[in-house]
């Protein structure tokens, strides 16, 4: 590109293509039709993909990045507070996955949403939602990050309760907000102790100058001092626990699959949910100041890794073994970034943006065929009525499962090795985490994959007579999503993980650097997917493929057998630990029994029955005797004035 | 001749314009009332324009003064003056009676010129309270602001109005005498009125702890902090939609204006020593009060107590002595003006098509009125607080100074991140969100155009605000400054 091309309208025009696409569908929707609204959102984004893929990224490979404000959004105490771009290899990567998923969930809504009476309104949302998720990730301080932040909660919030006549959907968009605010106030406290430390909030800034801070500490109770970017790091974390579901704020993503699929895929498995993921990795000059930090990252993460997965076996809804699998990847990407290999947790999100997409858009497509169903029970023997699903389910569950060539072979691979690597408490476990996850995680999504299409059909006479692969504009999507869930991993590793693709984008400190330590020991990408294909993580995946075939194809009578003997695990596990039902009861009716209590005692009865009314009943008594002394005899009056006279004399000749 | 007399304008054309609708007589004349109040209400809006336009912000004294004597036997004189606190409040004055003369228009049948009149009184009263300079004056437009205000509860209002108007009435007046004696003593020792001068004088720590409490009483009251707050729910209920409007939007102002016109340059010792029974009174306001708007079944009732809530946030940012916490206070109190305001126009323009308040009589609002939705969707999220949104704009800079002050207070203060969404929202998903619960809700109709156009305006100065601040933050930045650096020197 020549040095006079315009790339700041370029930065300005992506976001904006895809604003201008919702507001003219959202505003004008009832009035341009259902085809205009699909047709300017599909444009916009578009747009945004287009010049984000072609002309965005090579600029940055080329050695360029940008850092400017578009406008001050307000100052207060002298500190500016900003509206401003930052774009560096980081950035530029999550825009081009962004608008890649986004782009092919919008062309899939066409067939999936293709009956609803909220098409324009879906539209308009989805493509507000890329406007705000591109906010998020092109963000060059920490106010227009939590701007992105907040937007996106409430795109997923309007998407979840999209069919909002259904109870349980108007229930799981409100706990998905909730939820998420939980995080949001830890991930605002953390801004404001940037503020508090750093005097701005612009990143460029912070990081300069955080290397300086990293002994500085705060009083928080007398004689106790906390390290401050321990504080900072932690708190922004809690943010990223809450976005990218991390036990114990995963609740409300399992939820939120009551919103339409399309939503599933693109914000709660392949963008949204992994803003977290993105924002530590962003912040890494932050996290590498403290250790304590990326330990409290890296056993969550693993936590979540192992535990959601082991979930993810026992449910039947197919969109939930989907998201609690979500869950569980989830928290391979935050052991990596735990672990220090940022690049390589980037590498997991891009990678599994686009095979999780791929899952949850082959699901719908199965959802669709069968009117709606999504009990896997119901399912069954759909192979050859719905082969362009079916191949691409296949190649989805292969790269989830890492399976060699496949894209989730690479980016887990590294994950495992960075966790085995890694010296930080906690190291040791989150890698038999880590490790363990992947039998797991193999084994339930073959389940899910033999239920839908192999042995007998399970459904009715009904509706398997209308079963029929669906119709293109559903498929297109699938086969796009299809093509990289294949080939990114080999493609993208070697500059992603092995090459420096990310330049200054990420910080790692020396000490920390498992990536170094990892690619060191292979000379290059051969050896390494050699060595890959000998070791512990490439075999239990295996073992758990054939597990899944032997249970599910094999001998079908056997989950039940098992099922009977691990009675109580089995009902621990159907009822996700029972997180819910100790969320509901503690604190959801804990804080309506203390309002309860605060109105009706505190308010009510203390402070209007006795202080106000109480009040008024003492005066009441008061003149009711003083009323005695106004007898309307003049005499009373008189001996009264020459009192009060007397009394004042007294008082003026005495002062 | 008009410049220099604006401040008076802005004050008394509101007024005489009310004395002039009254003129209008009976109901025969409805329409009349109706049109010359919505002229005289444009007229005052558009003549409050200029004070921010010709706004030097670039200093903190006083602009557009007027100085007249007025009784010279005590000194008492007629001082008018503004600075960047007070000029936004007047405009958010002038903006809110507009939306209350137009939400009026087809929804107040009876009385209607005299219900027009009191709006406009009380608008004209509102602006001589915060551009007032002399004591007394002050004190007069202050009084006076309520007698309108009990009229339009006890006149227009609800089946209970006379308990709420007799609560209101005992709680405000109580305050205000006491503050009407502490300016008495100000007189004694001052010789003069002149509120600039009390802020100059000096003062011991005893006597600024007594008048810091007799402020109080006033001020707390009208905020309303916990534990004085109990008149409000009562006050909200009671009123019609346009009152509630102008009690939550301006009233509630009165008494955060009240602390950083008087307490806090005129009493800097005792503000400081009692600044932890403040931030105290703030913060349970914030949690206790978040909790209590949780169970409530009444809208308006939960609406008013998401009022108290934001109006500690308000008094929360006064009283950690840095610009981020007046600011953001600053800025909560016009925020929460046009999203309080703009939330009971939501509940009036369903209670004038369902007749009810309470939460469980409606269900599935949004089948039938999908504009209106659209709309209370946009507000209840900036009551909640959304980034983008007036909403965030307060509180974020109230938590970024409060985290300076104590990481307690901003957690405490941050809890309203998670209760004022639980509330707001809560609410609007059994209202607005569902099935059809009932065949009153299935009769509901859409926003009228006259509904859609104060709607819009408000969710234009919503987004405005929420997306680009800077023009409100950029005008009170020379004042609050200097009112900080009053607030941080001993008078002892």
């Amino acid at each position: 590109m020549p040095d006079s091309f315009p790339f700041e309208l370029v930065y300005l025009a992506i976001p904006l293509s895809c604003l201008a696409g919702a507001l003219l569908a959202g505003l004008f929707g009832w009035k341009i039709g259902r085809v205009a609204a699909h047709t300017v959102t599909i444009l916009g984004v578009a747009v945004a993909f287009v010049l984000s893929a072609f002309v965005v990224l090579p600029d940055v490979i080329a050695g360029n990045s940008f850092n400017g404000i578009v406008y001050e959004w307000g100052r207060s105490g002298g500190i500016p507070l900003e509206v401003g771009f930052l774009i560096d290899p980081l950035t530029a990567l999550m825009m081009v996955v962004v608008t890649f998923v986004s782009l092919c969930v919008h062309i899939y809504t066409i067939g999936y949403l293709h009956d609803d009476p909220g098409y324009q309104r879906f539209f308009s949302y989805i493509a507000l939602f890329t406007f705000s998720m591109l906010m998020l990730v092109m963000s060059n301080n920490f106010l227009l990050l939590f701007f992105g932040w907040e937007a996106v909660g409430l795109m997923s919030y309007l998407l979840i309760g999209f069919w909002f006549t259904r109870d349980s959907a108007t229930h799981a968009q409100l706990k998905a907000f909730l939820v998420n605010r939980v995080g949001d106030l830890g991930f605002l406290l953390g801004i404001a102790a940037i503020y508090m430390t750093f005097g701005t909030l612009d990143y460029a800034a912070v990081f300069a100058i955080a290397p300086q801070m990293a002994a500085k500490t705060i009083p928080v109770l007398p004689g106790v001092d906390w390290n401050m970017m321990t504080l900072i790091c932690i708190l922004l974390f809690v943010g990223a626990m809450g976005k990218s579901a991390q036990v114990p704020l995963h609740v409300w993503l399992p939820d939120s699959m009551e919103g339409p699929t399309p939503i599933s895929a693109l914000i709660h498995a392949a963008t949204m949910v992994t803003a977290g993921v993105f924002m530590v990795a962003r912040m890494s000059p932050l996290y590498e100041l403290s250790e304590t930090a990326l330990s409290v990252v890296l056993v969550i993460g693993a936590i979540t890794a192992l535990f959601m997965a082991f979930v993810g076996v026992v449910q039947n809804d197919i969109k939930r073994v989907v998201a609690y699998s979500t869950l569980s990847q989830l928290g391979y990407m935050m052991v990596a970034m735990g672990a220090s290999a940022y690049s390589v947790g980037i590498f997991h999100l891009m990678t599994h943006a686009f095979f999780k997409a791929l899952l949850f858009l082959a699901a719908g497509s199965v959802i669709i065929a069968l009117h709606h169903e999504q009990d896997l029970r119901k399912m069954g023997g759909l192979m050859r009525r719905m082969p362009i699903t079916f191949i691409t389910t296949w190649i989805g569950a292969l790269a989830l499962a890492g399976i060699f060539p496949f894209a989730g072979f690479f980016s887990k691979d590294m994950i495992i090795e960075a966790a085995h690597h890694s010296r930080l408490p906690g190291s040791g476990f989150a890698y038999v985490a880590v490790l363990s996850g992947v039998f797991v995680t193999a084994f339930y999504t073959f389940r899910m994959l033999f239920l839908t299409f192999y042995g007998k059909p399970r459904m009715d006479e009904h509706t398997l007579k209308h079963v029929e692969e669906s119709p293109w504009v559903v498929t297109i999507p699938l086969v796009l999503l299809a093509i990289p869930s294949l080939v990114a991993g080999f493609t993208f590793i070697d500059p992603l993980v092995f090459g420096r693709f990310f330049a200054d984008s990420i910080k790692v400190l020396p000490a920390h650097d498992v990536v170094k330590q990892v690619t060191s020991l292979f000379d290059g990408l051969g050896p390494f997917v050699a060595h890959g294909l000998q070791s512990a993580p490439f075999l239990l995946a295996v073992a758990g493929i054939l597990t899944a075939w032997l249970m599910y194809v094999r001998l079908p009578q056997l989950p039940g057998r098992v099922r009977e003997k691990a009675g109580a695990l089995y009902t621990l596990l159907l009822r996700k630990y029972f997180v819910d039902e100790f969320n509901e009861f503690v604190f959801a009716g804990g804080a309506r029994v203390l309002g309860r209590l605060l109105w009706k005692i505190g308010d009510v009865k203390l402070i209007d029955g006795l202080a106000v009314n109480g009040t008024a009943r003492v005066i009441g008594w008061v003149s009711g005797i003083v009323r005695h002394i106004q007898s309307g005899y003049v005499y009373h009056y008189a001996f009264a004035m020459i009192l009060g006279l007397f009394l004042l004399i007294t008082f003026f000749l005495h002062k | 001749m008009l410049a220099e007399h604006i401040l008076s304008l802005v004050t008394w054309l509101p007024i005489f314009g009310g004395m002039a609708v009254l003129a209008t007589g009976s109901d025969r004349h409805a329409d009349y009332a109706r049109q010359l109040s919505l002229v005289i209400a444009v007229l005052t809006f558009i003549v409050t324009l200029p004070l921010y336009a010709n706004f030097n912000s670039g200093t903190h004294a006083m602009q557009f003064v007027e100085d007249h004597a007025w009784i010279e036997a005590f000194n008492i004189r007629y001082r008018l003056g503004i600075d960047g606190i007070s000029l936004l409040l007047i405009l958010l004055t002038s903006f809110s009676t507009l939306l209350v003369v137009i939400s009026a228009w087809k929804v107040i049948e009876k009385k209607v010129a005299q219900y027009h009149a009191a709006f406009l009184m009380m608008e004209g009263l509102m602006i001589g309270v915060f551009s007032a300079l002399d004591g007394i004056l002050f004190y007069v437009f202050w009084e006076a602001m309520l007698v309108p205000m009990f009229l339009i509860i006890g006149l227009w209002g609800g089946p209970n109005r006379v308990y709420a108007t007799i609560k209101f009435f005992l709680y405000t007046f109580l305050g205000s005498v006491l503050m009407l004696v502490a300016f008495i003593y100000l007189y004694h020792l001052s010789g003069s009125f002149d509120i600039l001068a009390w802020h100059g004088m000096k003062l011991g720590l005893t006597a600024q702890t007594l008048i810091f409490f007799a402020f109080l009483a006033a001020f707390a009251v009208k905020v309303p902090m916990w534990p004085v707050h109990t008149w409000l729910p009562d006050a909200h209920v009671e009123a019609p939609t346009g009152g509630s409007v102008i009690l939550a939007a301006i009233m509630l102002k009165m008494g955060a204006y009240g602390f950083l016109r008087f307490s806090l340059p005129i009493l800097p010792d005792a503000s400081h020593e009692l600044a932890w029974l403040m931030i105290a009174l703030s913060l349970i306001a914030i949690v206790y009060i978040g909790l209590v708007a949780l169970v409530q079944e009444d809208m308006k009732k939960l609406i008013a107590y998401s009022s108290i809530a934001h109006m500690g946030f308000v008094t929360l940012g006064f009283f950690i002595f840095n610009t981020q916490g007046i600011e953001g206070g600053i800025v909560q109190m016009i925020s929460h003006g046009f999203v309080s305001g703009a939330l009971f126009l939501c509940v009036g323009v369903l209670y004038d098509r369902l007749h009810s308040r309470m939460i469980k009589d409606y269900g599935g609002v949004a089948n039938r009125m999908p504009v209106f939705a659209a709309f209370m969707m946009l507000f209840a999220m900036a009551n909640a607080g959304l980034p983008g949104t007036s909403g965030f704009v307060g509180e974020l800079l109230v938590i970024l100074g409060a985290f300076q002050a104590n990481v307690w207070y901003a957690l405490a203060a941050a809890t309203t991140l998670v209760f004022g969404a639980a509330y707001t929202l809560w609410m609007y998903k059994r209202v607005i969100f569902g099935a059809v619960a009932n065949d009153k809700v299935a009769a509901l109709t859409d926003v009228t155009p006259r509904e859609i156009v104060f709607l819009s305006l408000l969710a234009l100065a919503v987004l405005v605000m929420g997306l680009w601040p800077y023009p409100f933050l950029d005008v009170m930045h020379a004042s609050v400054d200097h009112l900080l650096q009053q607030a941080m020197t001993s008078k002892l």
